[in-house]
C-alpha cells in the first residue's frame, strides 16, 4: 500500500482533524490569493473529509484510474478546501499550493481538470455539475462499471434551472449510481435562500423528480459516514441525494450564517484568532446552547 | 469529389415542397418526390459499428436530426435527453471524461446559442471531445420564424478558444467532416443546414481536412468564399458568371475555426475581390472571420453577404432565400454588382 493509502483512515477523530485541515488550509491559501470563499468551504468541511479520508474509491497514484468513482465539486468556489486534500493524499506535492492563485499557478479559485490531478472536472459556473456528473454515471452504465458518481452541489446554485434538467434525466434514466450531496448552508451571497430564492421543500422536490433523499447533520461526522455506507451500489434504480443541513462559515464563530464572509481575507491578529479558533475544534451554535 | 452545378432554385423549391409533402404525409402516404438524404445517423451508426466509444444524443429530435437512424441500430449507445439541450450537452461531456465520444445533435439555434456556455464551459474549456451538431441553422427553419432561426450561432461559437467550428455543405461532405471528426482532439461545433442540402460533392471527399478550404473553382476577377448552405448558390453563381465571361474562384470554407488564412491571404493576392457568402447574420460569422484575415493584407474590394444585421422574415425557405439573395440568382446578383465597383 502507498504512503498515499495510508493517510486513509476511518476513525471519526482522525476525519474530525481532517476536516480542521481543511478549515486551516482554507485560511492559509487565502491569505496568498488575497482573498478567498471562506464560508462556502468551511459548511463543507466534514463532507470532503469523509468522502476523501474514507468513503471515495481512488488511487492518488493513478488519477484517471477508470474504476474510480468520480466526484464533481459542482460548488466550484470551494475548490479552496479539496486541493489541500488532494495533496494531503498523494495526488501532487503540497508545495505546490504555495503559489496558489498566483500568475500561472494551476489552481485558482475554480478547479481545472487540465491542470491538477484527482479533479474530475472543471466547475465554477453554478448549475453544470448535476449534468456532468449525470454523463458520467450514464458512461459508467454504458461501460458496465460499477464505480458511484458523486455530486456536491451549493444550495444557492439549485436557483439554477439545468439543475432540474439533470435531476428529471436521472431520476427518468433511474442512475442509482448517481449521488447527489447538497451542501445545505443555509446562504447564497445576497441573503438566506429563503429569502432570495427558496429551495425549500428541498427533499419533497427531489422525492417528486424520481430520488431516494437522506437528510443528514452535514456537520456529524458519525451521520456522514453512516449515510455514505449505507449508498446503494451503481445500477438501475433512483438515484441517491443526501441533503447536508450545514453552516456557511462553520468553525469561525463570527463566521457562522453572516453574509459578510462569502469571499474575504483575513491578516494579522484576525488570522492568528481565526486559526486558534479553529484548532479548538467545533464549538455549539449559540443558539444551540441556549 | 466533384462539385454539381445544379439549379439551386429547382432545388430550393424541392425543399418547399418537401415541407408541404411533410404535412401531408398522412393522407398521401410517402411523398412522391425523392429528396437528398438526411444521413447524420447513418453515417454515424456506421461509424459506432467500429468504435465502441461513439455515443449519440438528441433533446427530442430524434426523427429531425435523423439520429433515429442510429437508434435503430445501437439503442443501447443513443440517449434522448428530452427538451433540456444545456443537460445534454453538459453530460455529453461528462460522458467524454469517461473517454466516450459523444455525438449530440439538435437545432442549432438550441445547440450554438441557448447551450452556448454549455458548450465553452463544460466542452472547449475542459476539451471535452464533444461534437455538437447544430442542424436546420441559419434561415432554413423557413417560417417556423427567429425563434427557429439561428444567424448567430457561428459568430457565438468562434470566439471560443480551442473549439473547431466546421459548416457541412452537402451530405457526402458531412461524411467526411463526421469520419475525419471521431479522433479530433477537443470539441467540435458542427453546423448543418437542413440536412438534405442539395449536392455540392458527387463523392465523399477524400482530401477533406479541417482548417483547409476546399477550392472548387479557380478563377482571376473574383473570389467567392462560401460555407455550408451557400457553397452550392455560390457554385451555381459562378458558373452563371463564366457564362458571361467572368472569371470566379470558389472557396467552400468549411472550416470557420481554424481558418484557412492562407487561402485567403491567397485569392486577396490573386484574384481582384473577395466576397463571403454564408447563411448568418454579416456580423460574426464567416465574413468578419474573413474580414479580421484580409484587414493586414493589400486591399482589395471585400463584400460581406448574408443576412444584414436583421432578424429574418418568415416565409417558405425558398422565397427566405430569394429574398435575401441567398439563391444562385441572389449570389449572382450581388457578385455582378461588386464585379461592376471595380471595373
Amino acid at each position: 500500500m502507498s504512503e498515499a493509502q495510508d493517510r486513509r483512515n476511518f476513525s471519526e477523530d482522525y476525519l474530525a482533524d481532517r476536516a480542521k485541515f481543511v478549515r486551516l488550509e482554507t485560511l492559509r491559501l487565502t491569505r496568498i490569493a488575497g482573498a478567498g470563499h471562506y464560508s462556502s468551504t468551511f459548511s463543507a468541511a466534514e463532507l470532503f473529509a469523509a468522502l476523501y479520508y474514507s468513503h471515495l474509491r481512488l488511487d492518488p497514484q493513478n488519477p484517471k484510474w477508470e474504476d474510480r468513482d468520480r466526484f464533481v465539486l459542482s460548488k466550484g468556489h470551494a475548490a479552496i478546501g479539496l486541493y489541500p486534500v488532494l495533496a494531503d493524499l498523494g495526488f501532487y506535492s503540497p508545495s505546490k499550493l504555495d503559489d496558489f492563485t498566483r500568475l500561472g499557478s494551476a489552481f485558482g479559485d475554480h478547479p481545472d481538470m487540465k491542470k491538477i490531478p484527482g479533479i474530475d472536472f472543471s466547475s465554477g459556473s453554478l448549475g453544470h455539475g448535476l449534468s456532468v456528473a449525470l454523463g458520467m454515471a450514464l458512461a459508467g452504465r454504458m461501460g458496465k462499471r460499477d464505480y458511484r458518481t458523486y455530486c456536491m452541489l451549493g444550495d444557492g446554485e439549485l436557483n439554477e434551472g439545468q439543475i432540474w434538467e439533470a435531476a428529471m434525466a436521472a431520476g427518468h434514466f433511474q442512475l442509482q449510481g448517481l449521488v447527489g450531496i447538497i451542501d445545505r448552508n443555509q446562504l447564497s451571497i445576497d441573503g438566506p435562500t429563503e429569502k432570495v430564492m427558496s429551495v425549500e421543500p428541498l427533499a419533497d422536490r427531489f422525492t417528486a423528480f424520481g430520488w431516494d433523499v437522506t437528510r443528514i447533520d452535514g456537520h456529524d461526522l458519525s451521520a456522514i459516514m453512516n449515510t455514505l455506507s449505507g449508498l446503494k451500489p451503481a445500477g438501475t434504480g433512483r438515484p441517491q441525494m443526501i441533503i447536508a443541513d450545514t453552516v456557511k462559515g462553520k468553525g469561525v464563530k463570527y463566521m457562522e450564517l453572516s453574509l459578510d464572509w462569502h469571499v474575504g481575507n483575513l491578516v494579522g491578529a484576525d488570522y492568528d484568532d481565526a486559526w486558534a479558533e479553529i484548532e479548538a475544534g467545533l464549538q455549539p451554535m449559540e443558539k444551540e446552547d441556549a | 469529389m466533384g462539385a454539381a452545378g445544379q439549379d439551386q432554385s429547382t432545388l430550393f423549391r424541392g425543399d418547399d415542397a418537401e415541407l408541404r409533402l411533410k404535412d401531408a404525409k398522412s393522407v398521401r402516404g410517402t411523398p412522391a418526390r425523392t429528396m437528398p438524404a438526411f444521413i447524420l445517423g447513418e453515417e454515424l451508426a456506421d461509424l459506432a459499428d467500429h468504435d465502441p466509444r461513439i455515443v449519440v444524443a438528441t433533446a427530442d429530435l430524434a426523427n429531425s436530426s435523423r439520429t433515429r437512424d442510429f437508434a435503430n441500430r445501437h439503442p443501447d449507445r443513443f440517449i434522448d435527453f428530452g427538451i433540456a439541450e444545456r443537460n445534454m450537452i453538459t453530460a455529453a461531456a461528462g460522458m467524454a471524461s469517461c473517454g466516450l465520444v459523444p455525438y449530440v445533435a439538435t437545432f442549432a439555434s438550441f445547440a450554438g446559442i441557448l447551450a452556448a456556455e454549455a458548450i465553452k464551459t463544460d466542452c472547449a474549456y475542459p476539451r471535452m471531445p464533444v461534437r455538437v451538431i447544430g442542424h436546420h441553422s441559419g434561415i432554413s427553419m423557413g417560417f417556423y420564424g427567429t425563434s427557429h432561426h439561428s444567424t448567430e450561432d457561428l459568430g457565438m461559437m468562434r470566439p471560443i478558444a480551442d473549439l473547431t467550428v466546421v459548416c457541412a455543405a452537402d451530405a457526402n461532405q458531412l461524411r467526411a467532416i463526421l469520419r475525419a471528426s471521431v479522433d479530433h482532439p477537443g470539441a467540435m461545433y458542427i453546423r448543418l443546414g437542413r440536412g438534405r442540402d442539395a449536392e455540392v460533392y458527387s463523392t465523399v471527399p477524400d482530401d477533406f481536412a479541417f482548417g483547409r478550404a476546399t477550392q472548387l473553382r479557380d478563377g482571376r476577377d473574383l473570389t467567392i468564399i462560401a460555407t455550408g448552405s451557400q457553397v452550392h448558390a455560390s457554385l451555381a453563381a459562378a458558373d452563371r458568371l463564366a457564362e458571361q465571361g467572368r472569371s470566379v474562384r470558389v472557396l467552400d470554407m468549411h472550416t470557420i475555426k481554424p481558418l484557412d488564412e492562407q487561402a485567403i491571404r491567397a485569392a486577396a493576392r490573386e484574384t481582384k475581390a473577395i466576397l463571403t457568402v454564408e447563411e448568418h447574420n454579416v456580423i460574426g460569422g464567416l465574413g468578419s472571420a474573413v474580414a479580421e484575415v484580409l484587414v493586414s493584407e493589400e486591399r482589395k474590394p471585400f463584400r460581406r453577404h448574408g443576412i444584414l444585421d436583421e432578424f429574418s422574415l418568415i416565409g417558405p425557405p425558398a422565397a427566405l432565400y430569394a429574398h435575401y439573395k441567398l439563391d444562385a440568382d441572389g449570389v449572382t446578383d450581388v457578385a455582378n454588382g461588386l464585379l461592376k465597383e471595380i471595373n
